[in-house]
């Protein structure tokens, strides 16, 4: 027998409710000394909680943690550095105005100057130990997303953490700054420091961890060495029952033009180019993915076409039906009301569901009449025909809902995107825009969502998926719309393309491409 | 060992929102505020040396008397409840209209042209009509004002609203100074209206408040069954998601505010020619301003309003009541009155909020 290795924390009985939320329940979790530990659960089965009570944000109502054998407290931050623990949150703490250096030594004791020559010879030596690229006097508002990331990683570093905890650190990251990120972990893991890293990406689990410990809705389920589990085993134990990993892509012959985008380009609230020059064509019966970081125009694209959002140049013509015939129809400028009367018959899901696609205080009835209301002639609403629909809703896409009068917000996540979705759908759309349409659903509603997709496909409409998952639209897409900085850098077939080849796409504009599409 | 450091760590009191409320504990809360709000009235009765449960009891009396008194407190009621109508269009819409008071006085000024200077000129029914659509436009044109400049350039409408109040009050000491002066008065006042230009009582009090109970029933059902009333609940909870919707924000925004404004234009015109006769500074007499604590309490429902402004008509008649009989100064009566709308307003919060005691005591009211 080996012998018994000390852990470098142990989590005994944790309990910890937030009214009458339980989100951790009698939770035990163990890390080794220099080893990756994958946490693992769905959204919401209490994954940050229990972190944020090793990190010191909150205070547990029950149970112990030891750190290297020692009981300890944990009641702030400051404690659990003191404790030789760290965490790196999804939403970074920076500050924009301060160079990389300056916010890794903000908060710091010590003197009151600061020798900056030094200070940034230690950061850059300490980036170079682990093989973090980064300039130390680089301001904050001047980084990517991965580099403010890595300025929170060596922040926790420098204080002198062996214990580190990362929450969801792929989230935002393309698939180059996850392999280099990774690479990084192993450095620091080969250095002896402990890290748990909170994800709910099964491939990465598998990639980078050491062990995995599972959470299911804030219940602790187990812990398994990562090389005898695999993907199917994994979303067992999150989900608790044997579901199906594969999604469909059905095969629809008879394609037709649905919505023609033409030179699209528009500006930002600040004035930047947030579309520049994007021409692309959906067809009917296929899924459109579109792949990019986040803020590369995803969401002024959908808005405009969607007649939410002004352009500045180029035209969006979509199908609509005139006298009997299928034409293809200008709607660039119009606003929403104005596209319906066109004859056109366009869905959009936006991001912000509640927020703009939904009215969070009203009930399901008013939500669902929200684009048919000024249908009907007179003054009055007619809330008989939103009513059998949501009832029909409720039972086809399974929604979980107290009844028809319960307001929306109190869904779950879910089950607010069936609702939303489901009254899209209703109104047969020739093309059907969805932005992060499974962003914060657990396993089973997504794969819901993407059957859903797929009927409206076979339907024969265009459907638009933006997409922050690459996974995901490499299985779901007929084709992929790379976006990068508002522009598009190609489109290329799921099936001959790699992960990879995406990545690098969203990060730049290939030249050969751009002037393709000119 | 760790449990005391729990306990050191969770703070004394915690606040958590309610998902839920049942109707029966929400009024529990109400009725132990309105008793608490009375027990601290007391106390400041007491301390002046005066019986409070005879004041209380005086109040009353002043508020449900004599039929006089009970036409006295409805007169008081029907401006309070058809402003805070008028006020809860524009609240539904999150549009902060606290104007009322100047839009009351434009109705007032609207009315009074006719009034003054017509009475003589047309029959009573097409004057007092003429009067009451001229209050209407008056008060409505001046809502609508906030609501194309918020529409136009997003100006800030609870400033606005604000300062069209002064304006409208300044506007009413010029007429009164110059053009509308009475003839052959020395002080600086407006005439009395001629009988032509006063509206009929029916059972005692002016038809207003038939006018008042009609517009309960329309509002509620303007805001419940119509597409108007839908687009105001849509544009209140979220702009995007109204144009989302293809509504027309701005549109909603003016209408909404023209109705608003009309309304309490019509209330000005029943207090000019129900009430008052004439047309002073004190026409609107806060009324604007109350009648915002009126719709909120009723949280913008017009049945609760009719409820919630008749409670605060007969507060406000029961201490007029006993600054007379009990010899208690004017301010004080105001201070009780202010004592029980805070408590009222302030019970909201235990309706909406409970307290977590530490060590896990749940208390769901004060």
């Amino acid at each position: 027998m080996e012998r018994k290795e000390k852990n470098a924390v142990e989590m005994q009985g944790i309990t910890k409710t937030f009214g009458k939320v339980i989100a951790n329940k009698d939770v035990n979790l163990e890390l080794r000394n220099g080893e990756i530990l994958a946490l693992l659960g769905e959204n919401g089965s209490g994954k940050t909680t229990i972190m944020n009570m090793l990190s010191g944000i909150y205070y547990p109502d029950s149970g112990s943690i030891r750190v290297q054998g020692k009981e300890v407290s944990i009641r702030s931050p400051k404690d659990a550095f003191d404790h030789g623990i760290g965490m790196i949150h999804q939403h970074f703490k920076l500050v924009d105005v301060l160079s990389a250096a300056e916010n890794i030594v903000l908060g710091r004791k010590g003197a009151v100057t600061v020798d900056r020559k030094e200070l940034n010879r230690q950061v850059k030596e300490l980036g170079e130990k682990y093989g973090f690229d980064i300039d130390p006097a680089k301001k904050v508002y001047n980084m990517s997303v991965s580099e403010k990331q890595t300025v929170e990683i060596l922040k926790v570093l420098f204080r002198g953490a062996d214990i580190l905890i990362l929450d969801e650190p792929t989230a935002v990251l393309t698939p180059q700054e996850v392999d280099k990120l990774f690479a990084v972990l192993r450095n620091m893991k080969a250095d002896g420091k402990s890290i748990i890293i909170i994800t709910h990406k099964l491939h990465e689990v598998l990639a980078i961890s050491d062990r995995v410990s599972i959470l299911r809705k804030g219940e602790y389920i187990g812990t398994i060495n990562t090389k005898e589990a695999d993907q199917q085993k994994l979303t067992e134990m999150m989900v608790g029952h044997v579901v199906s990993l594969k999604i469909d892509r059905p095969m629809v012959e008879d394609k037709k033009e649905r919505l023609k985008v033409i030179d699209l380009t528009c500006v930002s609230e600040d004035g930047v180019k947030a579309l520049e020059r994007v021409s692309f064509s959906a067809y009917g019966g296929e899924i459109l993915g579109v792949a990019g970081i986040a803020g590369s125009g995803q969401k002024e694209l959908c808005e405009v076409i969607a007649g939410l959002y002004p352009a500045i140049g180029g035209s969006v013509l979509c199908s609509g039906t005139k006298e009997g015939h299928e034409v293809m129809e200008r709607i660039i400028g119009l606003k929403p009301d104005e596209i319906v009367k066109k004859g056109i018959s366009m869905a959009f899901v936006p991001e912000d569901r509640l927020g703009m696609g939904l009215v969070a205080s009203m009930d399901m009835v008013d939500n669902v009449m929200l684009r048919s209301y000024k249908n009907k002639k007179g003054l009055f609403v007619d809330r008989k025909a939103p009513q059998e629909l949501s009832e029909k809703l409720i039972e086809d896409l399974e929604i979980v809902t107290p009844g028809v009068n319960t307001p929306v917000r109190r869904l779950s996540g879910g089950n607010v995107q069936k609702v939303l979705l489901g009254r899209e759908i209703a109104c047969n759309p020739s093309v059907l825009l969805v932005a992060y349409p499974v962003r914060g659903l657990d396993i089973n509603s997504s794969y819901k969502i993407y059957d859903l997709l797929n009927e409206q496909k076979k339907k024969g409409v265009a459907v638009i998926f933006i997409g922050e998952d690459l996974d995901v639209l490499l299985e779901i897409s007929d084709r992929i719309m790379v976006m990068c900085g508002g522009r598009v850098s190609g489109i290329v077939d799921p099936e001959k393309v790699t992960k990879e080849e995406i990545g690098l796409m969203m990060i730049q504009v290939k030249k050969d491409d751009e002037e393709a599409s000119v | 060992m760790s449990s005391i450091k729990t306990e050191q760590q969770v703070p004394l009191v915690r606040m958590v929102k309610r998902d839920t409320i049942t109707q029966k504990k929400t009024w529990t809360i109400r009725a132990v505020a309105f008793v608490c709000a009375l027990l601290t009235g007391a106390l400041l009765i007491l301390f002046l040396g005066k019986n409070p449960v005879q004041a209380y009891m005086d109040m009353i009396q002043g508020a449900f008397g004599s039929s006089v008194l009970r036409q006295e407190t409805i007169k008081v009621a029907i401006p309070l409840l058809i402003t805070a109508i008028g006020i809860s269009f524009a609240f539904k819409m999150k549009f902060w209209n606290i104007g009322a008071e100047g839009q009351i006085l434009l109705g007032a000024i609207g009315a009074g042209y006719w009034g003054f200077f017509w009475a003589d000129r047309l029959p009573k029914v097409i004057l007092i009509i003429v009067m009451m659509l001229s209050a209407i436009l008056m008060g409505g044109l001046y809502g609508l004002l906030p609501a194309l400049c918020k529409a136009k350039w997003g100006t800030n409408e609870t400033l606005f609203t604000l300062m069209l109040n002064y304006i409208a009050l300044y506007m009413i000491k010029y007429l009164q100074n110059g053009p509308w002066k009475a003839p052959r008065s020395s002080f600086p006042k407006m005439a009395m209206l001629q009988p032509e230009a006063r509206l009929t009582k029916i059972l005692g009090v002016h038809w207003g408040w038939i006018a008042a109970l009609l517009l309960v029933i329309l509002a509620w059902i303007y805001f419940n069954k119509t597409k108007q009333g839908y687009e105001i609940s849509v544009v209140g909870e979220s702009n995007n998601t109204a144009r989302y919707a293809g509504i027309n924000v701005g549109k909603v925004f003016r209408r909404t505010m023209f109705l608003s404004g009309a309304l309490a234009g019509l209330a000005g015109f029943l207090q000019v020619a129900g009430c008052d006769f004439t047309i002073t500074e004190t026409t609107a007499g806060g009324v604007g301003f109350t009648a915002i604590t009126v719709a909120w309490l009723a949280h913008m429902n017009p049945y609760g309003m009719l409820g919630v402004a008749f409670f605060i008509a007969i507060l406000e008649r029961g201490c007029n009541q006993i600054e007379t009989t009990m010899a208690i100064p004017a301010s004080v009566s105001s201070l009780l009155i202010g004592i029980i709308l805070f408590f009222m307003l302030g019970c909201e919060f235990f309706i909406n909020y409970r307290l977590i005691f530490r060590g896990g005591k749940e208390v769901s009211h004060a």
